[in-house]
């Protein structure tokens, strides 16, 4: 019995001790990284394609690319296929669903794994990647190739470049993504919706090309008795949700996440962001559909579908959905409309997609056959290939092609997009700062707790210390 | 064996026993066993207790760099973390409570035999053999305020005006813990009929003449129930609620599966943040194992409490 107690006591006193020692840091709130998950956002290891030495094998036959378990990867698939027959080198998109495929890549890759050649990986992790030395540096190849200037400069930015603004490049633009809206013309071109709208409001029910004019529709058709809401919008909390939905209003608004030199503090918690969330939050109040707390694609498009809503919020990669008549009964009076402008016309949109990196692992053989495939897989046909499967290519001259923007309904709006959208952080640290970020939004959004205010300084404050613990900022 | 039996074993016996002792057979279906629970329990365990006091990132492609007590520390001076595990006492406490109060009564309804009484008793017992994230995921379209059932069996038709229960609303108006509670109740409709099995049980194994002689006496069925059922009951009650609290620390689908540890972080329960921490893209292995320790120490302190009374209990009985 006294052994016992001598066992609890230690483990007390040791827990005490540990509560008394020194923290990490003294300004609250705190949710202190110790463990820094790789290099800071500066100069990464480089890791070029003519990298030796891994020992050489035969000529490759075949190469494996991994993704998400979703329709693009099969429309990949199919493109792997053409690559075949031009080359007789088999491309084989390994797929894993969206709920595991980031733990089954990192995990993969902390082992130095090289069961795959490529990866379409999310744009977040372009950081890691680079940092940690799982991507080959594609700068020099790619500008060899001329392929930096063949895709759109923002999607080389966000979903191959890193760190921003450096030049340095690890992925090939791929499968390019954005927040768009989905609406039910039926509703909007109805005549005596268009009437009562003109009514009430003084001008005409149309796309909305400012977000006032969203909030303005959203409330016309908020009609809880005719079980008729006017938004879905995103709301999620589990991992990135909320924060993506609210970035299409706060960088609209002219706001952003962070200075050039990483500070963040002044700059979540500006004027302009602090509007921005409260327009969000008014949008929820008003007019989300109830029960659409926790929403994110599949909610939004279920609520779209089940005639709840006359518009909804959903990236243009969940669009074919809609356009269906197979998922959707109102595909037929479907319309899409890219995000419209803040207060001050800024129109931007937050980032989807992912880009196709090559893993440094393999062999220089295999690096190089994959650095073969991306050269063919950017030229312009093969990309206006890639679209007409629903792939939605990032390629500059593609994106504007009257056989694009026709290939779809949605595909006018995603073209327009892909011309303004932006990105949450990339860096290593991103999900320590996603995580202040999902807390406080949805506290304030969906609980309405606090002011937005509150929940914007609070984000600043705790991202700041994340921040601070990994060295990103002094 | 002495010399003697063995002079009279016949030649097959003293072939066979060439082969395999017993005590050989024994250790060929154990020690695979074993292995295998060394390997994937017992390594695991000192291992992640070593990670505990490091800052490995499984994902950094860096050896464990020794930094003592700092995970520790952080952790106890973290004021969300602290929050967590409030907000998960909360919810064992409710959940605990309510399963023990809905599974007691469960037990006591079905004690006696009755027509139908085994088809309603499997009935009952429904809920705890399907998966928790099933249950997450379909209570959520249950508690739906347009369409949901719930809102609805409690009279409710208006969406506007109706709880909202996941978004802790009420009319529109916030109502912190609301959330919390929804997931309290979907806990206690899945494992209170687990505390009727243990319950029910211990309601079976009361011998007859106990009650025969408190109705001699003309004892109230309050003064029955409170003197002799509960008393004798009380053991397999006990380790029901140790389970129970045991699980509701644990507690990781359900929270998932409903609001993601939302609205805010109203239902953020500790292992949902252990989660975020060791993986969800941070891969704070070390920070992630700290915590885990911690929690282990706080459900073994619980438990110990639990089993003090138990003994005692048994002891008394």
């Amino acid at each position: 019995m006294f052994k016992k107690y001598a066992f609890a006591l230690t483990i007390i006193m040791v827990m005490v001790l540990s509560a008394c020692g020194p923290a990490a840091t003294t300004a609250p709130p705190a949710v202190v990284a110790t463990e820094p998950p790789a290099v800071v956002a500066t100069e990464p290891p480089a890791v070029v394609a003519t990298e030796p030495p891994v020992v050489a094998g035969p000529a490759v036959k075949e190469l494996t690319i991994l993704w998400a378990q979703w329709s693009p990867a099969d429309y990949l698939q199919q493109i792997g296929a053409l690559y075949e027959q031009a080359t007789g080198i088999k491309v084989t998109v390994v797929q894993e669903p969206w709920g595991s495929f980031g733990d089954r890549f990192n995990v993969a890759m902390a082992a130095g794994g090289t069961e795959w050649d490529m990866v379409v990986g999310d744009s977040q992790w372009i950081g890691q990647g680079a940092t940690a030395g799982y991507y080959v540096d594609l700068t020099d190849f790619m500008k060899a190739n001329g392929i930096d200037k063949s895709v759109t400069p923002a999607t080389l930015q966000y979903y191959g470049e890193y760190p921003t603004g450096s030049g340095k490049y690890y992925g090939f633009p791929t499968e390019g993504d954005a927040d768009g809206w989905a609406y039910r013309k039926d509703l909007f071109e109805d005549p005596a919706n268009m009437a009562a709208f003109k009514t009430k409001y003084g001008y005409d029910l149309a796309v909305p090309t400012t977000w006032a004019q969203l909030m303005d529709i959203a409330k016309f058709f908020t009609k809880p008795d005719k079980s008729m809401n006017g938004v879905a919008i995103y709301t999620q909390k589990d991992y990135d949700a909320i924060t993506m939905g609210f970035e299409n209003v706060m960088f609209s608004y002219g706001a952003k996440w962070q200075n050039p030199d990483n500070t963040v503090e002044g700059v979540v918690n500006s004027q302009a962001s602090i509007d921005a969330l409260q327009y969000y939050r008014d949008l929820y109040d008003c007019c989300q559909a109830p029960g659409l707390n926790n929403a994110f694609y599949t909610e939004t498009n279920d609520a779209f579908i089940g005639g709840q809503v006359a518009m909804t919020m959903n990236y243009f990669a969940f669009f074919p959905a809609l356009a269906n008549p197979s998922t959707n009964p109102f595909a037929d009076v479907t319309g899409y409309f890219a995000n419209p402008a803040g207060p001050t016309g800024v129109r931007k949109a937050a980032l989807g997609g992912q880009g196709l990196s090559v893993i440094s692992f393999v062999s220089p053989e295999r690096q190089q056959a994959a650095l073969d495939f991306i050269k063919w897989f950017a030229q312009e046909d093969i990309q206006a290939k890639w679209a007409a499967l629903g792939g939605y290519t990032c390629n500059a001259n593609v994106l504007k092609t009257e056989a694009f923007l026709k290939a779809t309904p949605y595909n006018p709006a995603f073209s327009e997009t892909m011309t303004f959208v932006m990105d949450f952080w990339n860096i290593p640290t991103y999900a320590a700062l996603l995580t202040p970020s999902q807390n406080y939004l949805s506290a304030f959004v969906v609980g309405g707790q606090g002011t937005a205010k509150e929940a914007l300084d609070s984000i600043a404050a705790e991202q700041t210390t994340a921040l601070k613990s990994d060295g990103v900022i002094p | 064996m002495s010399a003697s039996e063995s002079e009279f074993k016949s030649p097959s016996t003293k072939v066979r026993q060439r082969h395999l002792s017993n005590s050989a057979i024994v250790n060929l279906f154990i020690w695979p066993t074993l292995l295998l629970l060394i390997m994937m329990n017992v390594f695991p365990l000192f291992y992640s207790l070593y990670l505990g006091f490091t800052n490995y990132s499984a994902i950094a492609q860096k050896a464990p760099v020794w930094v003592a007590f700092q995970n520790f520390s952080n952790i106890l001076n973290d004021k969300n973390l602290w929050q967590y595990f409030a907000t998960t006492g909360r919810y064992a406490l409710m959940s605990v409570s309510l399963q023990v109060l809905v599974g007691f009564g469960l037990a006591m309804l079905v004690r006696e035999k009755f027509k139908g009484g085994g088809i309603l008793t499997t009935l009952i017992l429904i809920p705890m053999m399907i998966s928790p994230v099933v249950v997450g995921l379909f209570w959520k379209l249950m508690y739906n305020p347009t369409f949901g059932f719930f809102n609805a069996l409690l009279g409710f038709s208006d969406p506007s005006r109706s709880p909202d229960w996941l978004a802790s609303r009420l009319a529109g108006q916030p109502v912190p813990g609301l959330a919390l509670f929804a997931v309290v109740i979907v806990d206690v409709w899945m494992w209170a009929p687990f505390v009727m099995l243990l319950v029910l049980s211990g309601l079976k194994a009361i011998p007859d003449y106990l009650y025969e002689a408190a109705a001699v006496d003309r004892a109230s069925s309050w003064f029955q129930f409170w003197r002799i059922t509960l008393p004798q009951v009380a053991p397999l009650l006990l380790i029901a609620v140790l389970f129970r609290t045991i699980e509701a620390f644990k507690s990781f689908d359900l929270v998932m599966g409903m609001t993601g540890g939302g609205p805010g972080v109203q239902t953020e329960l500790i292992s949902v943040d252990l989660y975020r921490i060791a993986f969800l893209g941070q891969f704070r292995t070390g920070m992630g194992s700290a915590l885990a320790y911690i929690i282990l120490i706080i459900i073994i302190a619980i438990s110990n409490l639990y089993i003090k009374y138990l003994n005692q209990s048994k002891g008394e009985g």
